[in-house]
């Protein structure tokens, strides 16, 4: 009701502080490239270097594009959380969505070579590795749906997420005291999280999972808002509450399961950006919060990214402890000042 | 029009319950268009699983439901949440909407795919704004409001959702006397004014006997119907509850405890 026009010049700021965060983004790393020389390069001129051409357009950009795909997505999968549980602490980590996924990974990187330690890594391709995290993810998901409707309590749904993240951090040591050195560093270093070292076939591939995500998620605007009311009320409004709930969740699944499969399990992300991004647009209604939290989650993403990457150092932070230290503490102080989090 | 498609309800030997467990048993009536009508009865006698039923939230055990000159179970959704609106004892899920965005959200059955409002929506909305004399909440969150106020907002989303049946569980509860007859005779001008048939569940009977046109008593046997004040000299009324506690006026339309 609330007319679009009026956040019109709150998303031209998020466009351009997203547009900023890239470029800081982009002009940060390793090696040091003069900002003029990061304008030039992207404007397609020729930056003084050609080794700086290929480091911005080979890896920079790349890891850019990756970040605002993993924040925006991430982000994206907690608003619907947070809608479809009615639970404004819900989100793709606290509901053990994400140890799904790693549960998936781990078993895939440390299971297979654990039953087969002969085989080489080679045939466990990026697709298996998105697949399988996946998988996890859903199947987690799936069983949180199943429980949510019968425990009507949100505490005890954000109890057995936590419980879930037990459950798949026991199961992940396990395999990883059997499996060999190599594969539990893989699995190690995934679980680090990362933006960076996507190839391009990679990169596409969690475009188009994102995308997919993104376009169910926009189809299921007109539920979403009915969800804020309760099932029965959206019910009652002609909502096939079916239908809508597995869009939805297929929705979280494939963003919270592809983005972690590509990029680790990144915390906090999911349940912080959808808080943060209601101090700004004060509004419930979806077709505002979607855009809204994609281009914040873009923007942290791209910031935290930035912080890993230690300036002028060729060490990166691993990403995942950077989100949290970032996300916990602005959730911590949305709880102490507004005192009770609301969705 | 013939008499008979005045019915916007019509509800014979219905059984309700779960799970064949029948909770109330052989309920008939009919409301026509424009008529407000309250159910009354003692906690646990079935009123609100009776407007679950009618509300299509759970299947009826047996009988007939007939909305608007066709069997309840063979309207789909999007039909029938164009014929009835409810208004729920249960709170919204996020108490973060404000008022608009609460009350637009009833004419969900009319937009399209994303939930535009076209200048009929925003009408309507008006319209239920003012109705329920919520113009200067417009912008309030739900959870700053107080019950009353909250009650007028769920009640004014199910006027906008313009549907010829609105049923209300409990509307009342939680609310002071004021803020009763408040809500009970905004429900009585919107019937009324509008032609909408409203049912609703209640236990102040008193404030029922003076402002609805029908009552469906739930008394577990015979689940009488009929006008205020024929059911009163049909001593219906009489044996609502237990006689040693209360004992029924009928001069006064009111229950007086036995001294």
């Amino acid at each position: 009701m609330e007319n679009p026009r009026s956040y019109r010049f709150s998303f031209v700021l998020l466009a351009l502080a997203l547009l900023l965060s890239c470029l800081l983004n982009i002009s940060s790393g390793s090696v040091s490239i003069p900002f003029a020389d990061v304008i030039s390069s992207l404007l397609g001129k020729n930056a003084q270097l050609a080794t700086w051409d290929y480091i911005i357009w080979d890896y920079r950009m790349p890891k850019a594009f990756t970040s605002i795909l993993v924040g925006g997505g991430l982000s994206l999968s907690g608003l619907l959380m947070q809608t479809l549980f009615r639970n404004p602490l819900a989100g793709p980590f606290v509901l053990g969505i994400s140890s799904g996924a790693s549960l998936g990974a781990a078993l895939l990187l440390m299971g297979t070579s654990m039953l087969a330690g002969f085989t080489s890594f080679s045939f466990i391709g990026d697709v298996s590795l998105a697949i399988a995290a996946s998988i996890g993810s859903f199947l987690v998901l799936a069983v949180v749906m199943i429980v949510a409707q019968r425990v009507k309590d949100t505490m005890a749904l954000l109890i057995i997420g936590l419980m879930f993240g037990s459950i798949t951090s026991a199961i992940v040591s396990i395999l990883a005291y059997f499996s060999s050195a190599e594969s539990l560093q893989r699995f190690i270093f995934w679980s680090f999280g990362s933006v960076g070292n996507l190839s391009t076939d990679q990169l596409l591939l969690l475009a188009a999972i994102v995308v997919i995500g993104i376009l169910l998620s926009i189809v299921s605007i007109k539920s979403l808002n009915a969800f804020l009311l309760g099932e029965n009320y959206a019910r009652s409004l002609g909502v096939s509450l079916k239908k809508s709930r597995l869009t939805i969740i297929i929705a979280t699944g494939l963003l919270a399961g592809g983005i972690t499969a590509f990029a680790g399990p990144i915390a906090f992300v999911g349940l912080a950006v959808p808080h943060l991004t209601r101090q700004i647009f004060d509004t419930m209604e979806h077709k505002i919060l979607i855009p809204a939290v994609m281009l914040y989650g873009g923007i942290l993403m791209l910031l935290c990214d930035t912080l890993a990457q230690l300036p002028n150092s060729a060490s990166v932070l691993p990403i995942n402890a950077i989100t949290s230290l970032v996300g916990a503490p602005v959730v911590i102080w949305l709880l102490v000042r507004k005192r009770k989090m609301m969705f | 029009m013939a008499d008979g498609n005045r019915n916007i309800l019509s509800v014979q030997d219905l059984n309700i319950g779960y799970d064949s467990k029948a909770v109330a048993k052989h309920i008939s009536f009919e409301l026509e268009a424009g008529s407000l009508c309250g159910v009354v009865g003692i906690n646990g006698i079935g009123k609100s699983t009776l407007l679950r039923t009618l509300g299509g939230f759970q299947p009826k055990l047996s009988g007939k439901v007939v909305l608007h000159q066709q069997i309840l179970e063979n309207h789909t959704s999007s039909s029938l949440s164009k014929k009835l609106s409810v208004v729920l004892t249960e709170q919204p899920a996020s108490k973060n909407l404000t008022v608009q965005e609460l009350i637009a959200l009833g004419r969900q059955p009319y937009t399209n795919w994303l939930g535009s409002l076209s200048s009929n929506d925003k009408e309507k909305i008006q319209e239920s704004l003012d109705a329920f004399l919520l113009e200067e909440l417009r912008h309030r969150k739900c959870h700053e409001l107080s019950d009353g106020q909250l009650q007028r907002v769920l009640v004014a989303r199910a006027m906008a959702q313009d549907t010829p049946l609105i049923l209300l569980d409990e509307p009342t509860t939680h609310l002071d006397l004021y803020h009763k007859v408040q809500i009970l005779k905004m429900l009585q001008e919107l019937a009324h004014n509008k032609q909408k048939t409203i049912l609703f569940t209640t236990h102040e009977i008193d404030l029922a006997i003076q402002l609805c046109d029908r009552i469906l008593i739930l008394d577990g046997k015979n689940n009488p119907f009929g006008n205020p004040c024929e059911l009163i000299e049909q001593k219906h009324f009489d044996h609502l509850f237990p006689s040693e506690m209360v004992q029924f006026d009928a001069k006064t339309g009111t229950y007086k405890v036995n001294k």
